[in-house]
């Protein structure tokens, strides 16, 4: 649209560009070239310049803190270089928060998919209220996580806790959820499928009311059944889909916060007793706030963020890979 | 954004006033409290009194927050209150930067001087330098709560008298626990982290001797006390609920165990997690294992960034005075920290009705003053505490051996003092 019009504005104005001559005329014309070449950089130049305020400026200078020994309050933080990240790299405590980290991301969103893409299923089926069952399987995510992670907390209670109570009742042993490292992270795991399942399933759902009716009759005539049309057909064409849900899911999953840190009975601790399920950020957070070492803190940052963007990318391709060998599409 | 310009504009205001600040133009003060001070009345009365002044209160809710912005904000270097509450446990932290805040003896006013506090109380607001940064507001002494029905079915002693015996040290309160358990399927106190904090801090030198370098590895009575609360805990004796957990409330409800160490202020929290239906089941003995002890309480500093230093140090005195300090004890509960306050009959006679109408408000003011001297708290202190001590602790209660986390509480610690 402004394209057009920038370029129709000369030639309605070509009578008067005829009646006058010389330096005017040239000016004008530069003026609509550059307005042509550069306005639409101009227009797409706030996200550009608020993303660089708030979002590249935090990034660039959190490196440049962390070569820092800087810690909060200080006046004259001393240059370390690498210091920082050698100490990191050494400290089991951040190795232990790096798998803990995994673990509950693995635990959590490898399961979240697989139910997600099978609950797209079912809701894309014929039923009776569609919407209703659709805002149904989005409210997890419209509570508040603060108020979602105290319950679970204590729904996860090791003395009092309900799930405890019942796993006695089916004559199954107690679980104590916060002492040890794996049920714990199962206990968190399962705080978080219960908030975002529904809101991937969502997503999912709506990239397969996008497929065209054809190409699923076409399989129909082809003699496919549901299933087999569900592999081959379905599956590979929410391939942008679900790279865009994994994506999503991965920077969330190994950001994880909130979750581990009401999941925490022991206000100082931070992430259990022996750090059984302190996450990365938690242990930045403590790192920053609770030791006041912001250099250290910095550090761990920077190497979660290039962690993001490699495990980002390594399940884009295996994404890409794994639903594509349906080999309808290419 | 027109938060933000207010903000400015009142920011420019304050500047302009700083020249008149001999009582002509207004003079705006803030305070910073957290939880529960019982200042509301108080400062309302304040501004009343002083035309010139006006008074803004900012309360949060916990306090860890509260601290946290506190110490963010002396590194920015803007941003914080003409008056800042500051907890005991957080006091280290604040006193290790006592260039960022006034000494009060020199712009506090006249006549405020050691003797209207407690001699503890006092010393520990004091910096290295010797220069003195909070006036104290309440104390949280320490004595024994109990479970009379349980000491009972027990076969304990159970009327406030003849328990003392039993919390004498710290040996008889675990041997009693000994024999507590053998009787009765409850435990005998609910948190190891409670206990082990309650004996260090009746040491004389805690986690860092006065050249703030770490003790913990080589302070005999800081292992000794680490040896006897893990060898009770693994004689079955803690009910391993972490203190203000959920998990820990409940157990109030469910009479998990039979013993709590109990600062003042902890009454209160007993009644409402316990609830009605154990009313005159608790009771509280002047008794505490080892002497006396303090938990809790705060100060009110005055920090640079103030532009009203000498008239945020007045209102300072003003609150903390025995007072104002026994109105705040009557309006929210927490204890004076005042030797006159302590005194006052009307203290002396305050009693607690779900507690068996025990006359609570003498018992606290006799504990307060079996309270040794102030123990020095090095940078860090309260970190060892909260974020060290307490958790390797309740690895313990739930299977790691005593051994194995004591060597987790001493790199812990170490790392803390890095």
């Amino acid at each position: 649209m402004t394209t057009r019009t920038v370029v129709d504005t000369p030639r309605r104005q070509r009578p008067d560009r005829e009646r006058r001559a010389g330096t005017p005329r040239r000016w004008r014309q530069r003026l609509n070239r550059w307005d042509v070449k550069y306005s639409p950089y101009l227009y797409i130049a706030p996200f550009f310049v608020i993303f660089g305020l708030v979002g590249l400026f935090p990034l660039l200078y959190t490196a440049y803190v962390s070569v820092f020994d800087w810690e909060i309050g200080s006046t004259d933080p001393e240059l370390v270089w690498l210091e920082n990240y050698e100490l990191l790299l050494a400290d089991e405590q951040f190795w232990k928060t790096l798998v803990n980290t995994l673990s509950i991301f693995v635990l959590s969103s490898g399961p979240q998919i697989v139910i997600a893409i099978a609950l797209a299923a079912l809701l894309n089926a014929r039923l009776r209220g569609p919407t209703g069952w659709r805002v149904g399987v989005l409210l997890p995510y419209a509570a508040s996580l603060v108020a979602i992670g105290i319950i679970f907390a204590n729904l996860f209670g090791p003395q009092y806790g309900l799930v405890n109570s019942v796993l006695e009742v089916v004559g199954l042993d107690r679980i104590d959820w916060q002492a040890d490292r794996f049920a714990s992270h199962l206990a968190i795991a399962t705080m978080v499928n219960w908030r975002w399942t529904g809101y991937n399933a969502l997503i999912v759902l709506a990239a397969m009311q996008a497929i065209p009716r054809e190409v699923q009759e076409a399989a129909i005539v082809d003699g496919a059944g549901p299933f087999r049309r569900f592999v081959t057909v379905t599956l590979p064409m929410l391939r942008p889909t679900l790279i865009f849900v994994v994506i999503t899911s991965t920077i969330g999953g190994l950001q994880i916060f909130t979750e581990p840190r009401l999941f925490d009975a022991l206000p100082g601790s931070n992430g259990g007793s022996e750090n059984q399920f302190q996450t990365m950020t938690m242990y930045m957070y403590q790192s920053a706030f609770e030791n006041f070492d912001l250099g250290y803190a910095a550090a761990v940052a920077w190497i979660l963020f290039l962690i993001v963007v490699l495990v980002a990318l390594v399940n884009f391709l295996l994404t890409r890979r794994f639903v594509s060998s349906g080999e309808v599409d290419e | 954004m027109l938060a933000t310009a207010a903000m400015v504009a009142s920011a420019c205001g304050g500047s302009d006033e700083t020249g008149s600040a001999d009582g002509e133009g207004p003079v705006e003060l803030s305070i910073a409290t957290f939880t529960e001070f019982g200042y509301e009345e108080l400062l309302q009365e304040y501004d009343a009194a002083h035309p010139e002044i006006t008074i803004s209160h900012r309360k949060t809710g916990q306090a860890g927050p509260h601290h946290q912005n506190l110490i963010t904000k002396l590194g920015a270097g803007s941003g914080l209150a003409d008056i800042e509450a500051v907890e005991e446990g957080h006091l280290a932290d604040i006193l290790d930067k006592a260039g960022q805040f006034h000494n009060l003896e020199e712009i506090g006013p006249e006549g405020v001087g050691p003797d209207r506090w407690l001699d503890w109380k006092y010393e520990a607001g004091k910096a290295k330098d010797g220069s003195l940064l909070g006036y104290g507001t309440d104390i949280g002494p320490l004595a024994m709560c109990y479970r009379k029905d349980m000491f009972e079915a027990a076969g304990l002693p159970s009327d406030p008298e003849s328990v003392k015996p039993l919390f004498q040290t710290w040996e008889s309160y675990f041997a009693a626990g000994d024999d507590f358990i053998a009787n009765s399927d409850v435990a005998w106190f609910d948190s190891a982290a409670q206990n082990f904090n309650a004996m260090v801090n009746q040491l004389e030198v805690g986690y860092f001797d006065r050249q703030d370098n770490l003790t913990v590895e080589r302070n005999p009575e800081i292992k000794q006390a680490w040896d006897q609360v893990t060898a009770a805990v693994e004689r079955g004796q803690s009910a391993g609920l972490t203190a203000f957990s959920n998990e820990w409330n409940s157990g109030f409800k469910q009479g998990a165990f039979a013993t709590k160490t109990c600062p003042a202020w902890m009454l209160g929290v007993i009644e409402e997690q316990a609830g009605a239906k154990h009313k005159g089941k608790w009771a509280v003995t002047d008794a505490f294992p080892g002497g006396g002890g303090n938990w809790g309480g705060s100060y009110l500093t005055v920090p640079k960034q103030s532009a009203h230093p000498e008239e945020a140090a007045e209102l300072a005195a003003w609150l903390t005075a025995p007072e104002q300090q026994l109105r705040a004890f009557r309006a929210k509960g927490t204890f004076p920290s005042q030797v006159q306050a302590l005194e006052s009959t009307e203290l002396r006679e305050h009693s607690n009705e779900y507690f068996g109408g025990a006359e609570v408000g003498a018992l606290f003011a006799e504990q307060a003053k079996k309270v040794p001297s102030a123990q020095y708290k090095g940078p860090g202190d309260g970190q060892i505490q909260e974020n060290v001590a307490a958790p390797v602790l309740q690895s313990v209660e739930q299977g790691t051996s005593p051994d194995e986390a004591w060597n987790n509480f001493v790199n812990g610690a170490k790392r803390v003092g890095r």
